[in-house]
């Protein structure tokens, strides 16, 4: 027997399953305010590709994908690299939490691997790809964020 | 947990429509008649539901339409005016246009020719079955009114047994009964 393809569901059963963790980590990574410009951007972007996808699969790795996409680049439009954002939003992720506040200091690609890695617990392959680049390189990434932020830690 | 705040969602729903990106969009509006869920697609109005079942109904519409179906109000407004103002009382013909791409060419016709029976009137199935020139297919002109994606604008509700019973009506007898009855068209 032949799997059958994941059908892509209705666009809005997929935003109603996903915006608010798309919020939640968007906010995270750049404050609650500057995470409503980048909500937008990020679901208008998934809705324009939305039509051309050939199936169902992967979808919340995929919009992380863009969320990280969308946030890196205004990161690095707006922040000088280690400069803290506002005030970061918590989650019920405890073990993240208590280094969460840190990792506002960490240049994007990093705070990225280290929130989706962490957080979100997405793996290193989507991690890799969310990030534009490998899941070698996300793994890098990942854990020389965990170096800094045990470092500032203890600093 | 994070959730995000009504106003986000609320800006997104209206720019997802405004840079037209969607397939449909839909809304619910109340009736004296209960719930209904209104659709438009780019060409018109393309669903009104009784009694809606949100996950199978956008299953339907996006095999439909396309997977690109949000609720969004800004696009459903006219028609849920229009609505409002028919069951008022205050209107008898809708200006909106309708969108029947997805149908079968003979359930097309059908109810492309449905369209003409004014408000307050009543016609038979086999009429119907006759201007659609397959007289002798009032069965099938039944069923055709039966699957109609588009009640009360596309107004199947005027269409009654050669006797004058009611017959049927996808949304319950009772419901043909009482737009029959607001229109002033209820038989006796």
């Amino acid at each position: 027997m032949m799997e059958a393809v994941a059908a892509i569901p209705p666009f809005e059963r997929f935003y109603a399953e996903r915006k608010d963790e798309v919020f939640g980590y968007l906010a995270r990574l750049l404050g609650r305010q500057a995470a409503e410009d980048a909500f937008q951007e990020t679901f208008l972007r998934a809705l324009r590709a939305y039509g051309k996808l050939e199936h169902g699969r992967h979808l919340r790795a995929w919009v992380f994908t863009i969320a990280t996409r969308v946030a890196v680049d205004e990161r690095r439009r707006t922040t000088p690299v280690g400069e803290p954002t506002d005030v970061p939003v918590h989650d019920e992720r405890p073990a993240f939490a208590e280094l969460e506040h840190l990792a506002d200091r960490l240049p994007p690609t990093e705070r990225a691997a280290v929130v989706l890695r962490y957080g979100y617990d997405l793996s290193y392959d989507d991690i890799g790809a969310a990030l534009g680049s490998s899941a070698e390189a996300a793994r890098a990434a990942a854990s020389s964020g965990v170096r800094r932020l045990r470092g500032k830690e203890t600093s | 947990m994070t959730t995000v705040p009504d106003h986000v969602d609320r800006r997104f729903r209206d720019q997802a429509a405004a840079a037209g990106m969607l397939d449909v969009a839909y809304d619910f509006a109340d009736s004296p008649i209960g719930t209904l869920l209104v659709a438009t697609s780019e060409r018109g109005v393309c669903r009104i539901s009784f009694d809606p079942e949100p996950e199978r109904e956008l299953t339907t519409l996006a095999k439909d339409f396309g997977v690109r179906v949000l609720r969004s109000p800004g696009p459903v407004e006219g028609v849920r005016r229009e609505l409002h103002e028919y069951f008022e009382g205050s209107r008898r013909e809708f200006d909106l246009r309708v969108d029947l791409t997805p149908l079968a060419d003979f359930q097309r016709a059908v109810l492309e020719e449905l369209v003409r029976v004014p408000y307050g009137h009543v016609d038979t199935y086999g009429a119907l079955a006759q201007r659609v020139g397959k007289p002798r297919a009032a069965r099938a002109v039944g069923g055709a009114l039966n699957r109609n994606p588009i009640p009360i604008v596309v107004p199947c509700h005027r269409i009654v047994g050669a006797s004058g019973s009611l017959v049927g009506y996808a949304g319950g007898l009772e419901r043909k009964q009482a737009l029959l009855g607001l229109e002033g068209a209820l038989l006796t």
